[in-house]
């Protein structure tokens, strides 16, 4: 038997970076440094803990949409311990909404082949957190999505998910599209000797037309949602600051009680 | 007038806080028609006739609790089908997300998610979104189909606005995706007594200086003395002290509720994704030079295990 994992990971600009957007409303990607969403880092080690838990024959394909650059996100991931990778690159997806993105992907999965599609929770640019749940519908494969521990035997994932309400425990059978969060497990760090096998891996590149797609279907003019404008949030204006001398918790209810909350 | 579609979601029949904040925001740009499933259904429209729902579509059927989101998926396509609304709103969670985006798709429409606010526009609804740890506000709107947004919690007050609130049996067939994954087990959380994190007026929340899951009790009697939900920094639930489910911040909750207190939280992005918008902002730290004194009106720079329990004593005291 084999297995066949894609997991799916995105290039974003550092979030600790004064993130910022380009004239046309885009997120700006040239000032910012960019690397593998840490979000993304959870689904490669999710995948590279099913290979070792499985006696089948496990292939990790990591897969990224994204600029020239993005191929970092896919270094990254490999040197983790993923097989190879495949980069989808194309002058004509720069813009491409959280619709055509999955669009895109879906084509990349349908194209490499898969039995179990594995993603973060959600970008940590757009924050969307839909892009999963997309793909199943786009695949039609089932959805299983946000697990915080994941595992798969005999041709089934099961999994749960810690939702607001109540804890559920899922299960469906492969082929799948899983997603995972921050909760399933520290991602390993790349080993020395990762980062050198990193290098000699194979990273497929394609474009819109390997993936039979047309430039109207992706990118900002194919998008289906539009942005009129962004403002940069007024600073918050400087409050009082007070030093502790045993009075700071009256002080502090003082305050409270001026604005009315006590 | 333009009818709007607003995904209800509820516990048994109880309508959440959120769903009556969408009916506010709904009439803003047509007539709300709500869409209520699963167990309870019939049970939410008194509530939603009181905030202004039209109409509320019910269909109940074991699918909702047994299988995730697509059953649901499949109701609110017929219900879209059968009232072509002008706009489609679902309340922000994570399940509401992820049906909103698979309808969107189906319907071959754009989707917004996590919208704060939303109002009326030439071209349709524009939806305000907060981005990049709240650092900025965007404007936009859905440019093909029917408008799919997804709102969050507190983006509206809820507001009384009596309408007839006629029950109609919606008619759904399910796909057959709809029991792709299957609900083997579930766990109800159990209940605290405190308000909903990202509902709650006022948050206490609790970081690395509380050093310790026992410690955790000082924020709690601090947060039921002003009646708030607790919240925890990423710090501080993954060193296992309070549970992910509290855990305010990028890869947790968001809130944006009255008055966020912060205590013994430094305010890394992480954490300021999620609490930014808040409308005042409190904060108690034994480092002066913490970047969450950069957003605070009152901040205490302090020893939290001194100054949050004279401020929970000081709090009953003048609540008598």
């Amino acid at each position: 038997m084999s297995l066949r994992i894609v997991v799916t990971v995105k290039y974003v600009p550092d979030a600790t970076g004064d993130r910022h957007f380009a004239d046309d409303l885009t997120v700006d990607r040239d000032d910012v440094d960019g690397l593998l969403s840490e979000l993304d880092e959870y689904a490669v080690e999710q995948a590279l803990q099913i290979s070792e838990n499985s006696d089948d024959d496990v292939e990790i394909t990591v897969l990224t949409v994204g600029p020239e650059d993005a191929k970092d996100a896919l270094r990254k991931a490999l040197s983790m311990g993923a097989d190879k990778a495949i980069h989808v690159e194309d002058d004509d997806i720069h813009g491409t909404d959280a619709i055509g993105t999955s669009l895109i992907l879906a084509k990349a999965i349908e194209k490499a082949g898969y039995d179990l599609v594995i993603s973060g929770m959600a970008s940590t640019d757009g924050t969307m957190g839909v892009v999963p749940a997309l793909l199943a519908e786009r695949l039609g494969v089932p959805q299983v999505t946000l697990l915080s521990e994941v595992s798969v035997e005999d041709g089934t994932v099961k999994g749960r998910r810690d939702g607001d309400a109540a804890s559920e425990n899922l299960e469906a059978s492969l082929p799948a599209v899983v997603s995972v969060t921050d909760q399933s497990g520290e991602a390993r760090y790349p080993s020395f000797k990762g980062i050198m096998a990193a290098k000699k891996k194979p990273v497929e590149s394609w474009d819109l037309s390997d993936l039979d797609l047309e430039a109207e279907e992706v990118g900002l003019e194919g998008a289906w949602t539009k942005v009129d404008g962004a403002a940069e949030r007024p600073a918050r204006t400087a409050g009082t600051i007070v030093k502790d001398e045993g009075e700071g918790g009256k002080q502090l209810a003082e305050f409270l009680a001026g604005q009315k909350f006590i | 007038m333009a009818e709007v579609l607003v995904y209800v979601d509820h516990v048994d029949g109880a309508v959440r806080k959120p769903t009556l904040e969408l009916l506010t925001l709904a009439r803003r740009i047509g007539e709300p028609v709500a869409v209520a499933l699963g167990n309870g259904a019939a049970d939410t429209a008194a509530t939603l006739a009181e905030h202004g729902a039209v109409k509320v579509l019910t269909h109940d059927a074991a699918e909702y609790a047994d299988y995730l989101v697509v059953p649901k998926v499949d109701a609110l396509q017929a219900a879209h089908e059968a009232v072509s609304p002008a706009a489609v709103l679902v309340p922000s969670s994570a399940e509401g997300k992820e049906i909103a985006a698979r309808l969107a798709l189906r319907i071959g429409s754009g989707i917004i998610t996590d919208a704060v606010d939303l109002e009326a526009g030439d071209e349709g609804p524009v939806a305000t979104q907060s981005v990049f740890a709240a650092s900025f506000t965007t404007k936009s709107r859905v440019s093909k189909g029917t408008p799919v947004i997804t709102v969050k919690p507190n983006s509206a007050a809820v507001e009384a606005a009596p309408a007839a609130g006629a029950v109609e049996a919606l008619n759904v067939s399910f796909s057959a995706q709809a029991t792709g994954t299957k609900v083997t087990g579930r766990t109800p959380r159990e209940s605290t007594g405190r308000p909903e994190l990202t509902e709650a007026a006022i948050v206490v929340s609790g970081g690395r200086g509380v050093n310790g899951a026992e410690n955790f009790a000082i924020i709690e009697a601090l947060a039921d003395s002003l009646g708030a939900a607790v919240g925890a920094s990423r710090a501080a639930v993954d060193a296992g002290w309070y549970p992910h489910t509290n855990q305010v911040g990028q890869t947790g909750k968001s809130v944006s509720p009255q008055l966020y207190i912060a205590n013994g939280i430094s305010g890394a992005i992480q954490h300021r994704a999620g609490m930014q918008t808040s409308k005042t902002i409190v904060a108690v730290n034994k480092d002066a030079e913490a970047p969450i004194f950069d957003l605070v009106d009152y901040g205490v720079v302090g020893d939290l295990f001194d100054v949050v329990p004279a401020l929970t004593e000081e709090i009953k005291a003048r609540k008598g």
